[in-house]
């Protein structure tokens, strides 16, 4: 409509704009959110890492793939089962320009849990470890208190500290508030740290000592812009070069505007709906009596038959989504190749399965969703609600905000609700141990099984996978424990939510499936 | 007099006390702040002890007595969210509010002169339209008024941008955006939406005090001497109905800064509105109380001096003021 | 705070005060305007089940191809002409419209109702029976009225949680205060005229006084204030959905619908947002204007 008008005169103006930022090589990024604070093992949370890792290096580091790369490390090997040896490079040094040596190494993994008040702790990612220590100046020992195959993927998640910089009075040395000030922010990073001003721009620039390839860039600029459309308008008037997160309605207008590029990558984060299957009358389906529907395997077959996925990927996500039958994209680690195309919708078959199952009229159920936790939740949940009632099974949404749905999801008071999961290790074991692994808190099994599946086989498939540390073997059995739940329904999964980026045209960004934003792998065509 | 201060003090001490339990309590039964924050997979061993950390772990009444301990000492807790102490949160964030909120006072001002106009010739149908239009900008509300901005300036003409704050300068520590070319872009429709409800009001105001002033005798009498009507309007007239405008001026500011929190989300403005919203939905107790007791405060002051002024330029208007 | 003035209708008892009033509210052009399109609206909004072209609940008839349309497409699944568009669950924008008004409008009725009730009853005893019970109840009306109406209705909901009855609880409790200070104001006046102190000497039971005598007094401001309070709640309740903490998404209110539509309306596709918003303004500007002349009419004082 009159926004093409908007577009057009926005473009004109974006293209003066960009005659000027040719020279000074800045890059400005309208980001979702800003960090919430800029201590590198504060906080878990994507507007965090990425910009710690615009400055620091872990030992790993993950590619946009999510495959384990070298970065500080050069190489790795286990001595045994539980013991690993990582070998540092010997040319990084820090922003100061001191070297990097094992010491660094040792007191980053001790800092991690005398961090204080974080709401999620990196001890996520150290849990199995039990000693880290100095082989010698460039190399590191890590013990794992069990055989843990996922050592690696979970050191790709922290990043390396100076001892020097970030030591201090306090037990954890430099604290939260003295890195939000900008102290001890010494990294081995393409770029280091100039200013931050909360709610406004964190203004980066280039390490000269960076050991690697220089940045293409003289300085980088985080600005939060919480609304995506302000996001949209702002890059298309050349306020910023890139953005996250295009407004899903935006999408069709800006692949084919001239003056944009889009970058998608493959999404991990799996949005899926699960089921009540505790055995107990469900909460959320009335007149049933003491029996639960959902434990018989026709009716999940047949919820899960009657929804059509393209359509919603299509229509409810503008096309930021993969419709899927699969719980983690197919190149990743466990995913099986034959579930990966979305199951064809067969609302026929679906209400034979139903009248077989003995419900030829159906039942009523309860669909539980966040309202804002996901992208669109609501809305794909009322959607998948509209689909099940024209099968036979009157779907009525409840749709709640965020912390409420936790809660409601976690006192079991759904019968079937919508959520995602985003897998950051880029094998399935992590998905089905807490999505469908039967639920046991205590052990870190079942923690997201709001549906409270259980499988005594699937258990014993993911314990032998976890301690086995031939890759092709492990491999062997996680698409096996993948292919037993999903032909079993325990879980309905819906599609991949796709990262996507839009930026300025003849600039590239190699999109990352975890959904970080880089300035480092932005670049510049010319 | 200073009976009547203390007086307040602890009236506004006991609203706070009533609220925080209410919140307290609302927020605690309502949700779980914490499902948010920890990661999905964490252990149950992870999610108790950042309830540990949080305080969470506690029964309700000792997590309150524990806030009130600390909130006695000027420490109204950390947001859960961010970890940074509530009160500084909510200082960041309020130069963009202030800001807003003082434009968009100024802006209202426009509705003085249209209220002296309607209150001077009450019949004419210039003075109807005025007063018709007051209706409208007092009752619609003031996200509908936003939202038709937008559709017209920002997206129909696209002259204006839609939503967030403009570039800002730094004077000391404080950040405005009234400096900058691109700040005063994107301040106007959100100042315009948030003054023109405040316009409305004056005009009324306006025009009740000029029909109550008009048949004094002072009027009447500088009328017979034959004063140009224009030094009536200016001298006689202004100087007489200035006090009950500023006094409600006085007041609407503490009504526009709560009332921000609209403005400020239609608008994505970032300023302490927003984050009510924002940590409502999020159920971030420690800014939710810490936001309603500084509100509270500032209201409570706001009364309070207004009331004094008064008092200090018209002793019999006490009981006016508190009516 | 002066005495009342000629103009109620107490005085003229012999010539049928309602006549009286039809007269001369009939006199104002834009008050019947008001009128009209008052009803215009509320007829549509409470027969919507009988005459929307759609049920916007019933979910099973929605089907996701048919959304986003802009307004006047026949939609392809279920055929039926959108004169308004669909939203982004393809639900037909002027069913919800009407629906949404529907649930507008019942919140607002009801919270207006019950908090009327409220506040008259507390007004009445406040001004009757005086001394410590007054200055009790006008302290908490007092304090209550010094605090924005918007504030207290979002601490409300935050502590409520969200839906329906929520929303209509957060309302009454926005409201009832405004009630309690006006009836007690007028019954004030009425308690010290000579023929409420004459019942107080014949001593009629207190009951009966109130209903009888103070009471039907303080009826012309209160039916002022309860119409202009309608007109509040609308705006109030919708500005609460607008933000997030009213009304559920799956029971669109007007203003619920406006937010639905807000994130479109930058690509382009106003109509999810804008015909909610026009329905949303007729209502209120509608109810003002009757309001705004019944005070006129009813209440001397006038002055804002």
């Amino acid at each position: 409509m009159n926004s093409v008008k908007t577009r057009l005169a926005a473009s004109a103006v974006f293209l003066l704009m960009g005659a000027f930022s040719l020279s000074a090589a800045d890059l400005k990024i309208g980001v979702k959110s800003e960090p919430s604070s800029l201590d590198p093992q504060f906080h878990v949370l994507v507007p965090n890492v990425q910009v710690t890792f615009a400055m620091f290096d872990p030992l790993v580091m993950m590619d946009p793939k999510l495959v384990p790369q070298p970065a500080l490390a050069e190489s790795w090997k286990p001595t045994s089962d539980t013991v690993w040896e990582f070998t540092l490079r010997k040319d990084a040094k820090f922003s100061d320009g001191s070297p990097l040596t094992a010491d660094d190494v040792v007191f980053t993994f001790d800092r991690i849990p005398k961090v204080p008040n974080s709401p999620t702790a990196f001890t996520l990612f150290t849990r199995q470890i039990a000693k880290v220590e100095a082989a010698d100046a460039h190399a590191v020992r890590i013990t794992t208190k069990q055989p843990y195959p996922l050592l690696v993927t979970d050191i790709a998640n922290l990043p390396i500290l100076s001892k020097a910089a970030a030591s201090g009075p306090a037990p954890e040395g430099k604290t939260t508030v003295e890195f939000n000030r900008g102290e001890g922010l010494v990294g081995t990073g393409p770029f280091k740290f100039v200013s931050w001003q909360k709610g406004a721009d964190l203004v980066l620039e280039r390490n000269p000592n960076y050991w690697g390839k220089p940045a293409a860039w003289d300085k980088v600029i985080y600005r939060p812009m919480t609304n995506p459309a302000a996001r949209a308008a702002a890059l298309l008037s050349g306020d910023i070069d890139m953005m996250e997160d295009p407004p899903t309605t935006d999408l069709e207008q800006f692949k084919t505007n001239p003056k944009l590029s889009v970058a998608e990558a493959p999404g991990t984060r799996i949005v899926y709906i699960a089921l009540d299957q505790k055995g107990e009358p469900s909460p959320g389906i009335p007149g049933q009596g003491n029996k639960n529907p959902l434990m018989d395997k026709r009716v999940r077959e047949a919820l899960s038959l009657s929804i059509d996925r393209k359509a919603i990927a299509e229509r409810v996500m503008g096309g930021v989504a993969v419709a899927t039958g699969d719980l983690l994209p197919e190149p990743m680690f466990g995913a099986v190749k034959a579930r990966q195309a979305a199951p064809a919708v067969d609302t026929a078959k679906a209400k034979a399965l139903l009248a077989e199952a003995g419900y030829p009229n159906g039942f009523q159920i309860t669909l539980g969703t966040p309202n804002g936790r996901y992208v669109n939740d609501a809305r794909i949940a009322q959607t998948i609600a509209a689909m099940w009632t024209r099968a036979g099974v009157k779907a009525e949404v409840a749709a709640a905000a965020p912390p409420v749905f936790f809660k409601s999801r976690d006192n079991f008071e759904y019968s079937a609700y919508l959520a995602a999961w985003g897998n950051s290790t880029g094998e399935i074991s992590t998905t089905l141990r807490s999505l469908v692994g039967t639920r046991e808190p205590s052990k870190g099994s079942g923690t997201s099984n709001g549906g409270r599946y259980s499988n005594p086989d699937l258990d014993a498939l993911l314990d032998k996978a976890s301690a086995t540390m031939d890759d092709k073997a492990r491999k062997e059995l996680l698409q096996k424990a993948d292919e037993m739940v999903l032909s079993d329904y325990g879980i309905i999964p819906v599609h991949f939510e796709v990262p996507v980026w839009a930026l300025r045209k003849g600039l590239s960004y190699a999109a990352r499936a975890d959904q970080y934003t880089l300035p480092q792998d932005v670049t510049s065509a010319k | 007099m200073p009976v009547f201060i203390i007086n307040r003090l602890f009236q506004a001490l006991g609203v706070i006390l009533v609220m925080s339990v209410l919140v307290f309590v609302g927020l605690y039964l309502i949700g779980d702040p914490t499902s948010m924050l920890v990661s999905p997979e964490a252990t149950e061993i992870e999610r108790q002890a950042l309830r540990k950390a949080l305080g969470l772990d506690q029964s309700i009444w000792l997590q309150y007595l524990t806030f009130l301990g600390n909130a006695a000492q000027g420490d109204f807790g950390r947001s859960f969210l961010t970890g940074q102490p509530a009160l500084q949160l909510i200082i960041e964030r309020m130069p963009a509010t202030v800001e807003l909120v003082i434009v968009a006072m100024t802006f209202s001002v426009v509705g003085v002169p249209l209220g002296i106009l309607a209150g001077l010739r009450p019949k004419a149908p210039s003075s109807k339209a005025i007063m018709t239009g007051s209706i409208l900008g007092f009752s619609l509300p003031n996200f509908w008024i936003g939202l038709m901005l937008i559709m017209l300036f920002a997206v129909y003409l696209g002259v204006l941008p839609a939503s967030a704050r403009g570039e800002t300068v730094n004077v000391g520590p404080v950040a405005f955006s009234i400096l900058t070319i691109d700040g005063w872009q994107h301040l106007a429709l959100p100042a315009l939406t948030l003054g023109l409800a405040k316009a409305a009001l004056m005009i009324r105001v306006t025009r009740a005090a000029t029909r109550e002033v008009l048949p004094m005798d002072y009027i009447k009498f500088a009328r017979a001497k034959g004063l140009r009507p224009s030094r009536i309007l200016n001298v006689h007239l202004l100087k007489n109905i200035l006090i009950p405008i500023i006094t409600v001026a006085g007041l609407e500011f503490g009504q526009a800064i709560a009332f921000a929190v609209v403005t400020e989300s239609v608008f994505s403005w970032p300023g302490m509105g927003k984050l009510l919203i924002d940590s409502i939905i999020t159920l971030d107790r420690p800014v939710v109380v810490a936001y309603l007791i500084m509100m509270v405060f500032f209201l409570v002051i706001l009364n309070l001096v207004v009331d004094i002024l008064y008092m200090a330029i018209d002793p019999s208007a006490r009981e006016k003021v508190r009516d | 705070m002066s005495t009342p003035t000629t103009v109620l209708p107490t005085t003229t008892v012999e010539e049928s005060p309602f006549r009286r009033f039809v007269v001369q509210f009939r006199e104002n052009k834009l008050a019947m305007a008001g009128l009209i399109l008052m009803i215009l609206l509320a007829i549509p909004a409470f027969g919507a089940p009988w005459i929307a072209p759609q049920n916007p609940y019933d979910i099973g008839a929605l089907d996701i191809l048919d959304s986003q349309m802009p307004p006047g497409s026949v939609a392809e699944v279920s055929g039926i002409t959108h004169w308004l568009g669909t939203d982004s669950q393809a639900r037909d924008v002027l069913s919800a419209v009407l629906y949404g008004m529907r649930t507008s409008l019942l919140v607002a009725f009801l919270s207006v109702t019950v908090s009327l009730l409220i506040g008259s009853t507390v007004g009445l005893c406040a001004a009757y029976f005086g001394g410590w019970l007054d200055a009790l109840l006008m302290r908490i009306v007092d304090i209550q009225l010094s605090f924005p109406a918007i504030l207290v209705a979002l601490v409300m909901l935050s502590v409520l949680g969200q839906g329906l009855d929520k929303v209509i609880i957060a309302l009454i409790i926005v409201q009832w205060a405004y009630f309690a200070r006006t009836v007690r104001g007028t019954a004030l006046v009425e308690r010290n005229r000579e023929y409420v102190l004459a019942a107080r000497c014949l001593s009629l039971g207190w009951r009966r006084i109130i209903a009888r005598h103070l009471l039907p007094n303080c009826l012309p401001p209160l039916i002022v204030i309860a119409t202009i309070d309608l007109a509040n709640a609308i705006a109030l309740e919708a500005t609460l959905s607008f933000l997030g903490v009213g009304v559920p998404v799956t029971q669109p209110s007007l203003g619920m619908l406006i937010a639905n539509g807000f994130e479109f309306m930058l690509s382009g596709q106003y109509w999810i947002s804008f015909f909610p918003g026009i329905a949303l303004a007729l209502a209120i500007v509608g109810i003002n204007l009757v309001g705004d002349h019944l005070r006129d009419i009813l209440n001397p004082r006038n002055a804002l």
